[in-house]
């Protein structure tokens, strides 16, 4: 038997099945005016550690949120749990092999169990990871990356798929620079190359270090809603 | 390893626009700044299509280098490698052109 082959034409956003439930997700947010932020670390930066002294700083003052996100596992939404926010942990584990980001569909399973018209700010912790969760919005007004000083420096070079993306980097576990011998200006002009101007807080989850601006400029966020 | 979940969304894309047939080719657009690795996204693509109409089918890879256009004196011109910055001022306030593609471009099929 013959066979020829005909050619269709698709052009087709690989994508847009992504983009277009994240659109989804963000319609929702805005009817219930909830600012959310799509945090993004390698494993290991301290993002659930900076939301514990943020979630403490912010008590009484902002209605926050989280969701987690994770491949496996309830430990950082166990030790979230005692500030008795809107919290919901969402398993990657399901998707294909054990997902190695949130992408849209997964956040929006997540959302069913969050009370998002007291919510103020959600903070969507993603899974860690340098690369992938950068390529899958999830619906996010923002997105903040955490770095840790030992990283290295240059990172930003490697990953910039990541770092190009950040609308603000927290430099974090300042606490240990002076046991390491990394090189912080090094570090921000590598950012600055791949991210021109982006802005940046040096933190410490550990002395407390920063805590203060970045709950300050998350208090603007909102304000500028 | 974004691959795995891209190789994912294309099997899904290309076995829609199918139309029930076999899918002998798949060409794709790549841009630069995705970070894509053509070969594990290929490898992940020959995984996830057993079973489904595009088992078997070449993936072909067209990778799009990066272009911008500078903010500064409006020159457009091709980005090689981080910091991008424009070639003509250095400039590094940039319009990106091309290189964030990431698209099925078209199917071969086989005739029904």
């Amino acid at each position: 038997m013959h066979r020829t082959a005909v050619k269709k034409v698709v052009r087709e956003n690989v994508l847009d099945a992504n983009d277009t439930l994240a659109r989804a997700n963000r319609d929702l947010f805005d009817q219930a005016g909830t600012y959310t932020i799509n945090m993004m670390s390698s494993p290991g930066a301290g993002k659930t550690a900076l939301l514990e002294r943020t979630l403490e700083r912010l008590h009484g003052k902002l209605r926050v949120g989280v969701l987690e996100g994770d491949v496996q596992t309830t430990l950082d939404a166990d030790r979230l749990a005692r500030f008795h926010v809107p919290l919901v942990q969402v398993n990657t584990d399901p998707g294909f092999g054990g997902e190695c980001h949130l992408d849209a569909n997964m956040v929006r399973s997540g959302l069913r169990e969050l009370p998002l018209d007291a919510i103020d700010i959600l903070i969507i912790e993603n899974v860690g990871n340098l690369v992938c969760p950068a390529e899958f919005r999830v619906g996010e007004d923002t997105r903040v990356m955490v770095y840790s000083v030992t990283e290295g420096e240059e990172k930003p070079l490697k990953y910039p798929l990541m770092f190009r993306s950040a609308d603000l980097v927290l430099v974090n576990k300042m606490d240990l620079l002076e046991h390491l011998d990394f090189d912080l200006q090094q570090f921000l002009g590598n950012l600055d190359a791949v991210n021109p101007g982006v802005r940046t807080i040096l933190t410490s989850a550990r002395t407390g270090q920063g805590v203060e601006e970045w709950c300050g400029w998350l208090e603007q966020c909102l304000q500028k809603m | 390893m974004h691959e795995l979940s891209i190789a994912e969304s294309v099997v899904r894309v290309a076995s829609r626009q199918a139309d029930g047939r076999k899918v002998t080719k798949v060409q794709m657009r790549v841009g630069y700044l995705r970070q894509v690795v053509p070969s594990s996204l290929a490898f992940g693509f020959g995984l996830l299509a057993e079973g489904t109409p595009v088992e078997g089918a070449e993936l072909e890879i067209e990778q799009i280098p990066a272009e911008g256009r500078c903010r500064v004196c409006g020159v457009e011109s091709c980005l090689g490698s981080f910091p991008l910055q424009c070639q003509a001022c250095g400039g590094l306030d940039l319009e990106i052109l091309k290189g964030e593609e990431l698209m099925v471009d078209s199917l071969e099929l086989e005739e029904a």
